[in-house]
């Protein structure tokens, strides 16, 4: 039984079916890349596995457990699988430690005392310590995508989904958000990105899916999908972006 | 000494909008002047103006009366300071009524609907009217068949349907993507309202509702109608004492005193967040 696995997932807002039937296995510790061009589907899956997106049929089991179950509250579900998105949503009112703070302080009832060391480790480890108390206006792109990743991880969640993290920012900024997921990687966080950074994929994945009109057209370790492709669409995409 | 290509005097580009400028501004200058002087020539010449003046723009008359009405303008201050605090309470409750997603909590939100329309929908004066009329009317003991308590409540009912609808689209203005970020760190829905969304919603209408509290600053002197005698009432008293029309004219001085200030305010505010948007 693998750490994370998705039976035939579909989604269709309206009558357009984003998702059409994926399967996937995320092992403990793996880092699990979705390409693929936009509008294939990877976002969608992504927000399907945080349950910000209801699926109409298949199952998400989490350590053997249906969390896609309708009716089930999906509250304590997304307390352990935290979400990063590609435009930050920080909460622009609120400095970057609050920002970490609300939710452990909210969901966990601990307070900002108790929070307090342990939130300042976080940010030092991703090296913003001098940042802690800016607001998201006074930080770079980068700098808020690092705290974005700081404030999913402070709920200590067992895996993290990646939807696009670097696509809004500057190419000089992309390095230093790649560096954490490097971090992550190294400390065993299992994760799971859709991402354009196709070096990076291929430098750390363990696996790669591609995603093709809502299905996963071919998968495997990053050095069998992208030195031979098997699928004529996997050639042309990579092509295409490489 | 850094740069080399920045001139020391101004640019050929700065000359040219100085020039235009103070072309601009003689012009307007010249324009308004000539506004002016016709209407300080003309309207005296019009047959009926010593007769205006006597009753309208009569200085004796409102030297006399100012203090009086500045004194009953008090009451007007007063009243608008008790409703505005409970305004914004009752407008925040009602526009969460609204928001509410839950099924069993469906007659607050179908509450909330019906109040907005309901409120929105009537005269001011008309309101105030059905409940300073009709509520004392129930025979109530005093101090509870005030007509201060019941036309407060008036006004309280009718403003703070627009407030929630205010509030309401500041709620509504705040994107998706911030409730996606508070849920998808576990948050409750009350919370995400409460910590997330209501901090950023409120800010945005600020100035909005600071028209609103103009609007009701004004909306005060109906209160007369139904007893209280705030500044439009004692100027109509003094009117009917001195057969002298100045004293609303005295009153309209007092309120233009406070609004103006205010709207100005506002208009600054909404200027300044349409800046920040950008």
């Amino acid at each position: 039984m693998s750490f994370l696995s998705l039976r035939s997932v579909t989604k269709s807002f309206a009558e357009n079916q984003v998702c059409k039937g994926i399967d996937l296995e995320v092992e403990k510790g793996q880092m699990v890349c979705l390409i693929g061009a936009s509008g294939s589907g990877k976002s969608t899956l992504l927000r399907c596995i945080n349950l910000l997106e209801p699926i109409d049929e298949g199952a998400i089991l989490l350590e053997g457990t249906d969390i896609a179950e309708p009716g089930l509250d999906p509250r304590p579900v997304r307390e352990r699988i935290g979400i990063v998105f590609q435009s930050y949503n920080l909460f622009p009112h609120m400095s970057a430690m609050e920002n970490v703070m609300l939710a452990p302080r909210r969901v966990h009832r601990k307070t900002r005392a108790q929070l307090k060391a342990p939130v300042e480790a976080l940010f030092a480890r991703f090296g913003l310590a001098e940042r802690m108390h800016h607001y998201p206006d006074q930080l770079s792109g980068g700098q808020q995508q690092r705290v974005a990743i700081i404030r999913a991880l402070a709920m200590q969640p067992q895996i993290m989904l990646f939807d696009e993290i670097t696509s809004a920012l500057d190419p000089e900024l992309v390095g230093e958000v790649l560096d954490v997921l490097r971090q992550l990687h190294a400390e065993g966080m299992t994760m799971i990105l859709a991402t354009h950074e196709m070096g990076f994929a291929r430098e750390l994945a363990d696996k790669v899916c591609f995603l093709d009109a809502g299905r996963i057209l071919e998968e495997g370790p990053p050095e069998q999908l992208f030195a031979a492709p098997q699928q004529e669409r996997t050639r042309a995409f990579l092509s295409r972006i490489l | 000494m850094t740069d080399k290509a920045v001139p020391s005097g101004p640019t050929r580009r700065a000359l040219y909008e100085a020039r235009i400028r103070r072309r601009s501004a003689l012009i307007a200058t010249l324009s308004t002047a000539l506004v002016l002087a016709a209407i300080i020539i003309l309207v005296p010449m019009a047959p009926g103006w010593e007769a205006v003046k006597k009753s309208f723009f009569n200085g004796p008359v409102l030297a006399k009366t100012f203090p009086g009405l500045l004194n009953a303008f008090l009451m007007d201050v007063a009243i608008f300071a008790w409703c505005a605090p409970l305004i914004a309470v009752l407008a925040l409750v009602i526009a969460l009524c609204r928001d509410v997603r839950a099924p069993a909590l469906f007659p607050l939100r179908l509450f909330g609907a019906l109040y907005t329309d309901i409120f929105r929908g009537l005269p001011v004066v008309l309101v105030i009217y059905l409940i300073g009329f009709g509520v004392p009317g129930l025979g109530l003991p005093r101090p509870w068949n005030s007509p201060y308590i019941w036309g407060s409540l008036a006004l309280i009912l009718i403003y703070s349907a627009y407030v929630a609808e205010v509030i309401r689209s500041g709620i509504e203005s705040i994107h998706q993507s911030q409730r996606a970020a508070s849920a998808s760190l576990g948050m409750s829905d009350a919370d995400t309202m409460r910590f997330v969304i209501l901090p950023q919603a409120l800010r945005n209408v600020v100035p909005s509702n600071m028209n609103l509290f103009i609007a009701l600053q004004k909306d005060v002197a109906l209160l007369s109608f139904i007893g209280p005698v705030e500044i439009f009432r004692q100027a109509g008293v003094y009117k009917s004492l001195m057969a002298n029309f100045t004293p609303y004219v005295g009153a309209a001085v007092i309120f233009l005193a406070l609004t103006i200030p205010a709207t100005r305010y506002a208009d600054y505010l909404m200027a300044r967040q349409r800046r920040r948007r950008g």
